[in-house]
């Protein structure tokens, strides 16, 4: 798979059009996993694949990394959830189909922290995306690597993260808002989740705007709140679930949990999952005059 | 309405009568075209209803960011109550489409933090609809008096000064 990945890099390297291939390599000490950015074709061989690929490459193609879009027409190693984000991003105008060639990997699931990594891909190592991933052969891609993968995901999402939710759905409101108050006490306002968000790609995020200031910025309980709120809020309908915010907070705060809750919601009330389609406009900037409002009085 | 100044009213809402006994304060964001128009009808028509509903008017519900909503509670708002035109009836034709599905994910959101849905209560209300306007004042009101302050929010508030 990784020779025919490097093959496909190269390929597209010294066919010119291509002057970026953005994937997975190996780290110095060859521990962990790290972005590489390939723009030689002799370069090619840093280029990895496997199960600790679990990086969501796809920021790179958005406008918070000038100096990427400034080296040329990029070439994207991507699993299938990262292809999700890339639609939206599509789908939203921030990135052109023609501009971005996309090298799909056809992936059996990825560890869900680097750490936990052993040597063998385990069930209880890989995140709730990876237990119900219907992308595991991308959707949307210009070239695949890798052999086909036979998986059905469950009809229901299944997997901690959704266990979770629904156990978390009948506690009692109080029992909720102790659990959140909790975690987004912890929040340390590094802005970790948003900086690694393929779709917190505005330049300046309601966050940094002090004129007024909807948002406090000291690692305050309230501003947490406000921030932890709104940061899910605006996702709503476009976040694929990738985890990369979850991953990436230092305190551990389970945002992947709101998110996912939200995406259901948006499922569930709309019909729209994001990350399919990249002609369909995100589900919160249309509308249906038939949309449910039975908590509206 | 600039951002600022839509602040500032719901600062200014929320300090005031400060030291009186505890009564609930809702805080309503509403349309300029509906329900602010329905508000002013049972005004003019001398309607009574509870004063604990201070009116922020917008121009219309799309406008209302869920941050509005959120600040009237870091604020010290006890109540939100958010009103706009029926679907259809809107001045900019879909501005209350457009709010409706935010609020559709805002509410999930809001309940699945674990806010008591007493305390945020959405509606339509149309410019001839001032019974409409006093009952559901009226009701809310009551509602969030039941509950007392809104304590959880009170207390992130606190945390760390």
């Amino acid at each position: 798979m990784e020779d025919q990945l490097r093959e496909k890099a190269k390929e597209l390297l010294e066919g010119g059009e291509i002057k970026v291939v953005i994937g997975y390599g190996w780290n110095n000490r060859k521990t962990r996993i790290t972005p590489v950015f390939i723009t030689k074709a002799e370069d090619v061989d840093k280029l990895v694949f496997n199960a600790l690929c679990v990086n969501n490459l796809s920021i790179y193609l958005t406008r918070k990394y000038k100096d990427i879009q400034a080296m040329g027409k990029p070439a994207i190693v991507a699993k299938g959830c990262d292809i999700k984000n890339i639609v939206v991003c599509i789908s939203e105008g921030q990135v052109e189909r023609d501009n971005v060639h996309i090298i799909g990997m056809t992936c059996s699931g990825v560890v869900y922290k680097q750490e936990l990594w052993q040597g063998e891909l385990k069930d209880n190592i890989m995140p709730s995306k990876c237990h119900n991933c219907d992308v595991r052969n991308p959707h949307i891609t210009d070239s695949v690597i890798g052999d086909p993968v036979d998986f059905t995901p469950p009809e229901e999402p299944a997997g901690m993260l959704f266990d979770k939710i629904r156990e978390f759905d009948s506690k009692p409101a109080s029992d909720r808002w102790e659990f959140w108050n909790e975690h987004f006490t912890r929040c340390v306002k590094c802005y970790a989740c948003r900086q690694v968000c393929t779709l917190c790609y505005c330049e300046r995020c309601i966050t940094d705007k002090n004129q007024p200031q909807w948002i406090e910025t000291s690692a305050h309980p309230r501003g947490n709140m406000a921030w932890n709120l709104i940061r899910a809020q605006h996702l709503a309908g476009r976040c694929t679930q990738c985890g990369e915010c979850e991953r990436a907070c230092p305190v551990n705060i389970p945002l992947n949990m709101v998110n996912s809750k939200l995406a259901l919601t948006v499922k569930e009330s709309f019909g729209y999952r994001a990350g399919y389609d990249t002609e369909e406009h995100p589900p919160m900037i249309v509308y249906k005059p038939e949309d449910e409002e039975d908590f509206i009085r | 309405m600039s951002n600022a100044k839509v602040k500032a009213e719901i600062v200014s809402k929320e300090v005031e009568g400060k030291d009186a006994p505890w009564e609930p304060r809702i805080t309503a964001l509403v349309c300029n075209w509906c329900t602010y128009a329905g508000a002013d009808l049972a005004g003019t028509s001398r309607m009574e209803y509870r004063p604990n509903v201070r009116i922020i008017k917008l121009p219309c519900t799309g406008r209302i960011d869920p941050l509005f909503i959120i600040k009237a509670f870091e604020k010290g708002a006890d109540g939100v109550l958010v009103s706009g035109c029926h679907p259809g009836d809107c001045h900019y034709n879909a501005g209350n489409y457009h709010a409706r599905r935010r609020w559709i994910g805002f509410n999930s959101l809001m309940e699945f933090i674990g806010i008591d849905m007493k305390r945020l209560h959405f509606s339509w209300i149309s410019a001839s609809e001032a019974i409409k306007w006093v009952d559901l004042v009226n009701d809310v009101t009551e509602e969030v008096k039941k509950l007392g302050p809104f304590g959880e929010y009170q207390d992130i508030n606190k945390d760390g000064l």
